[in-house]
């Protein structure tokens, strides 16, 4: 996996050609928005960082993205199961294969250490191979200060 | 000089847009890369990405629903 993203010169890209995005929500159709947005910048030529923080951290433990539900209508599962239907009739992508190639392409996944203290949450409960960085609010807004493209989700 | 096909007929967002980009990651410079797809935004989205990585579209036909999009590395 690379994550110093070396083809943004390739990609002629400029310092602050780049997305942040705080991943504040557990929830399968918003954990949705954030990576497609993020793979879709990456393949623009932009470097993207997300910042897991609060619910959103349930989403990097295992099978955190498969189990996620839906933010409205998901109806005791049953929501979440017709939506899932109409997705794979689609042909839309999972949002396990949408996080393999956000990394693949260099996209950064950045934990809140801090929220994971209250939460309860370990380093040990989370994908190893999803989080790339550890951090607290100076590591946002370092990301942040530098990006044109700042979203909470 | 190679020829890189990558097919993302039925692909819907953003599956054409990735596999394009890792399809330029992969190929050498010189390399054409050609895609074919059936997702209707991905085929003006593609030229965008493309520009922006400051390559460039040599040739996009279409034929029905279906385009191919050529780009040179």
């Amino acid at each position: 996996m690379d994550h110093s993203n070396p083809e943004i010169a390739l990609a002629g890209g400029k310092p602050g050609d780049k997305v942040t995005i705080i991943v504040h929500s557990y929830a399968m159709d918003k954990l949705y928005s954030a990576l497609i947005i993020g793979t879709g910048a990456l393949a623009m030529g932009m470097d993207v960082a997300f910042y897991f923080t609060f619910w959103g951290l349930k989403a990097l433990q295992k099978n955190g993205l498969a189990k996620a539900p839906l933010s409205a209508m998901h109806l005791l599962g049953l929501g979440k199961w017709m939506m899932q239907r109409m997705m794979r009739k689609s042909k839309v992508a999972t949002l396990e294969r949408l996080m393999a190639d956000y990394l693949e392409l260099g996209g950064r996944v950045i934990a809140c250490d801090m929220t994971m203290q209250i939460m309860g949450i370990k380093k040990e409960q989370l994908r190893q191979d999803w989080v790339t960085d550890y951090g607290a609010v100076g590591t946002y807004l370092n990301e942040a200060r530098h990006s044109t493209v700042n979203l909470i989700i | 000089m190679a020829i890189l096909r990558v097919d993302v007929v039925g692909e819907t967002c953003p599956v054409p847009l990735i596999e394009v980009r890792k399809a330029i990651r992969k190929a050498q410079p010189g390399d054409v890369i050609e895609i074919t797809g059936t997702h209707p935004s991905s085929k003006k989205e593609i030229p965008m990405a493309v520009e922006a990585s400051g390559l460039k579209v040599i040739d996009l036909k279409e034929e029905g629903n279906q385009w191919t999009i050529q780009i040179q590395k």
